[in-house]
């Protein structure tokens, strides 16, 4: 029983309430939101460094029995996730002071950001399946509102088919909790666990999973559903679109990665080779569309697909070394995709359009906006030592320990594919002849924008030159995926 | 848009007291019987819908002065204020508290922290029942 | 029952898809609303109809309906009586803007480079 990991989903919950008054005063708006963000990153800072020493925390609400009653579990993944979560956030918010606009700071887009984390945090930390569906109702909502505010007509056109994926999403969510209670009787994600141990998964547990996979695969964006994510993700404004790229994906992966190393362990020949399948298509998928596109926007989106690609591939190989390659790849990869979209946003901002053919020579007007992206474009291809390599690195040889040798030397020829898509955008925004600029720039605006995305691109060097020191929690969180018993032993004692 | 249905009008100020009063009912009934406050808000946010017909949004907003996403707003924060009391006691998050009390008129009564809660979720559902139709209904 | 129920909700979620996949985004929508009862009617379902008692403490009673279901289905309908109303405002709000409610013409493929 310990109700502190609760303090990172509540503190922004509360703060977000508390901004709901004063919608007007941006600068309350502004100092609150940063303020409820600093305290809930020092809270799941402390959080982490809890779990690392004492091992999961748990507690479940109302003082019910474990398996009964909802049981928040704050385990290694959980805890990483909620951190990142949370900074990445902090980064984002502070770039948004400058682009999001004065109507929309107005019109609860702080209270709106607040409550997505709350629903990703909620997410990440729940041990409950049905209480997953209604945190992810949570972020849904939230993302609603950020998606449409501003009301362009784009952002009104694209957010109906992004909400209606998501209602039937949701719904699909409903049938197979249906489904799954029918079959084991229990909603405690460690007693489901425990259960299908017993009964030692039959066909109808597969067909579960499947679901599952489809439920989460259309969150998450993989290969046959992610039509929707291009489009809807072009219409909202760039920070939207950060907070959208780095988290909300995540948190589809983060679920099909819990239920399939918790739940869906004893078919592996089916399941995980269905989610190895899709995994490689997703890569390939993502590649087509990150090449195909000369808007800047799209490239990147398109990338979000390719690294979720890669990251169910790590949980498909189904060991700890690819675990403990996926957790550090997803980390990389939302830090990396939050510095990348608002890197993305200044360029559109000095030159005043998204389409690469009519931009050239920023290097001469911008060159250490030029030297951050090269930077932060190398770190997601996984150049050593940025921060992707070491993931990656784990993922293939992860896979080449469960014997798919041809598909993880498929996974290591992708990540050229994603260098060049990412490089293009250099050349051609770069190199060259002068192209377009934007008349209105502002150098203070420029550098107040610049700022936070400098210091993010920091943070990911920073994560990919010092992985020694992130080690020992990676290990953690690639432990309890592997081994489901630390998981449910923890919480099923926790109840007494 | 002025609308004289004096009928309608005459009706709907005595209807409103009478629903708004079931809601109250329903509301307290909710703990050991079906209601609760979801149900009891909407009902309230169906009364006032109700004046909104009768009348219109401006009327209606003169006599309920009102700021529904402040409603929402503090709704929200008296649910989480509630389930937080066990916070500050060691006890898990959400745990509720209830006691034996004689009131004067009433009787000997339980009382539960559970109908605070409640009637944050009843102010939230109002405000948000409320904030969604006074959207669509300004544009007229 | 069980069998019956199963029937119904497979009406229901033909129903719901057969407006889910017209053109009219007003049909779209109580599409979704079908979909949802249709979802939490499955839940009834799976939760089988075992018991005859409502599942509130009384004495000399043990035959109870289980609970759980049911706080699932209402937590369920809040959420899609939430997600309903914003998108029902939202449909508003584009059709005011954008002159058409045919998903047809709302397709926007061609804006992208």
């Amino acid at each position: 029983m310990n109700n502190f990991l609760l303090l990172p989903i509540l503190i922004p919950f509360f703060f977000g309430m508390i901004l709901m008054f004063g919608q007007k005063k941006i600068s309350y708006q502004r100092i609150t939101t940063l303020l409820g963000l600093f305290l809930s990153i020092l809270c799941a800072a402390a959080l982490v460094m809890n779990v690392h020493e004492n091992g999961p925390q748990t507690v479940t609400l109302g003082s019910w029995p474990a398996p009964f009653g909802i049981t928040m579990v704050s385990d290694m993944v959980s805890a990483i996730l909620v951190l990142t979560t949370l900074v990445l956030t902090f980064f984002i918010v502070w770039y948004g002071f400058e682009s999001i606009g004065k109507e929309r700071e107005q019109f609860f887009y702080y209270p709106g950001v607040l409550f997505i984390i709350t629903g990703v945090n909620g997410a990440f930390t729940t041990g409950d399946i049905f209480n997953l569906f209604v945190f992810f109702e949570v972020l849904l909502m939230a993302s609603y509102l950020l998606i449409v505010l501003g009301g362009e007509k784009v952002q009104l056109r694209e957010p109906i088919k992004y909400i209606l994926i998501n209602v039937l999403s949701s719904a699909f969510f409903v049938i197979t909790v249906a489904f799954l209670y029918s079959v084991v009787g229990t909603l405690s994600m460690a007693d489901i666990s425990l259960k299908i141990a017993e009964v030692n998964q039959p066909g109808i547990l597969t067909v579960i999973a499947v679901l599952f996979l489809l439920v989460f695969g259309m969150k998450a964006a993989i290969f046959p559903l992610y039509f929707w994510l291009p489009s809807a993700y072009s219409a909202p404004p760039i920070p939207v679109l950060a907070l959208f790229g780095a988290l909300l994906t995540k948190v589809g992966v983060y679920a099909i990665t819990r239920t399939y190393t918790l739940f869906f362990t004893h078919d592996i020949s089916f399941t995980h080779n269905l989610l190895l399948v899709l995994s490689i298509l997703t890569i390939i998928a993502g590649s087509i569309g990150a090449l195909a596109y000369f808007d800047v926007k799209q490239i990147i989106i398109y990338n979000i697909v390719i690294a979720v690609g890669v990251i169910l591939f790590g949980v498909a190989q189904m060991n700890e070394v690819a675990l403990k390659g996926a957790m550090l790849y997803l980390v990389h990869d939302m830090i990396i995709k939050a510095a990348l979209f608002m890197l993305i946003g200044i360029i559109i901002y000095v030159t005043g359009t998204t389409n690469l053919r009519k931009m050239g020579g920023l290097m001469k007007t911008y060159p250490a906006l030029g030297w951050f992206y090269l930077i932060a474009a190398l770190g997601l291809a996984g150049v050593p030592p940025l921060s992707g390599f070491i993931g990656k690195l784990l993922i293939v040889q992860g896979g080449f320990e469960a014997g798919n040798i041809w598909s993880s030397i498929f996974i290591l020829a992708s990540s050229i594919v994603v260098l060049l898509s990412v490089i293009r955008i250099f050349i051609y925004a770069f190199w060259g002849q002068q192209g377009v600029l934007n008349e209105a720039v502002q150098k203070a605006k420029y550098n107040r924008l610049f700022v936070p995305t400098m210091i993010l691109v920091v943070v990911s060097i920073f994560y990919g030159v010092g992985t020694e020191w992130f080690m020992p929690f990676m290990d953690d969180a690639a432990k309890i995926l592997n081994d489901p018993s630390i998981y449910t032993d923890e919480v099923m004692k926790g109840g007494e | 848009m002025k609308i004289n249905n004096v009928i309608l009008q005459f009706t709907a100020k005595i209807v409103f007291f009478m629903i708004f009063f079931y809601a109250v009912h329903i509301f307290f009934a909710g703990h050991y019987t079906p209601g609760g406050g979801f149900v009891g808000g909407l009902v309230t946010a169906s009364a006032i819908v109700l004046l909104i017909i009768a009348f219109d949004l401006k009327t209606v907003q003169s006599i309920l002065p009102i700021n529904y996403i402040y409603l929402i707003a503090s709704g929200l924060l008296l649910a989480l204020g509630t389930a937080g009391i066990a916070m500050f006691t060691g006890k898990p998050f959400f745990t509720h508290f209830f006691d034996y009390f004689n009131l004067p008129i009433l009787g000997k009564t339980s009382l539960h922290t559970a109908a605070l809660f409640d009637l944050g979720v009843y102010l939230v559902v109002v405000g948000v029942t409320m904030t969604i139709i006074q959207t669509i209904g300004e544009d007229e | 029952m069980e069998i019956i129920m199963a029937f119904v909700c497979g009406f229901l979620f033909m129903a719901a898809i057969y407006l889910i996949l017209s053109r009219s985004l007003l049909r779209i929508i109580i599409g979704t609303g079908l979909l949802s009862h249709g979802a939490h009617l499955l839940i009834l379902t799976m939760g089988s109809f075992k018991g005859s008692a409502p599942p509130v403490l009384t004495e000399g009673v043990t035959d109870f309906v289980d609970p759980l279901p049911q706080a699932l289905i209402l937590t369920a309908i809040v959420i899609s009586f939430g997600v309903t109303a914003f998108f029902l405002v939202l449909a508003y709000r584009a059709y005011q803007e954008l002159k058409t409610d045919d998903m047809t013409e709302l397709k926007g493929s061609d804006d992208i480079e």
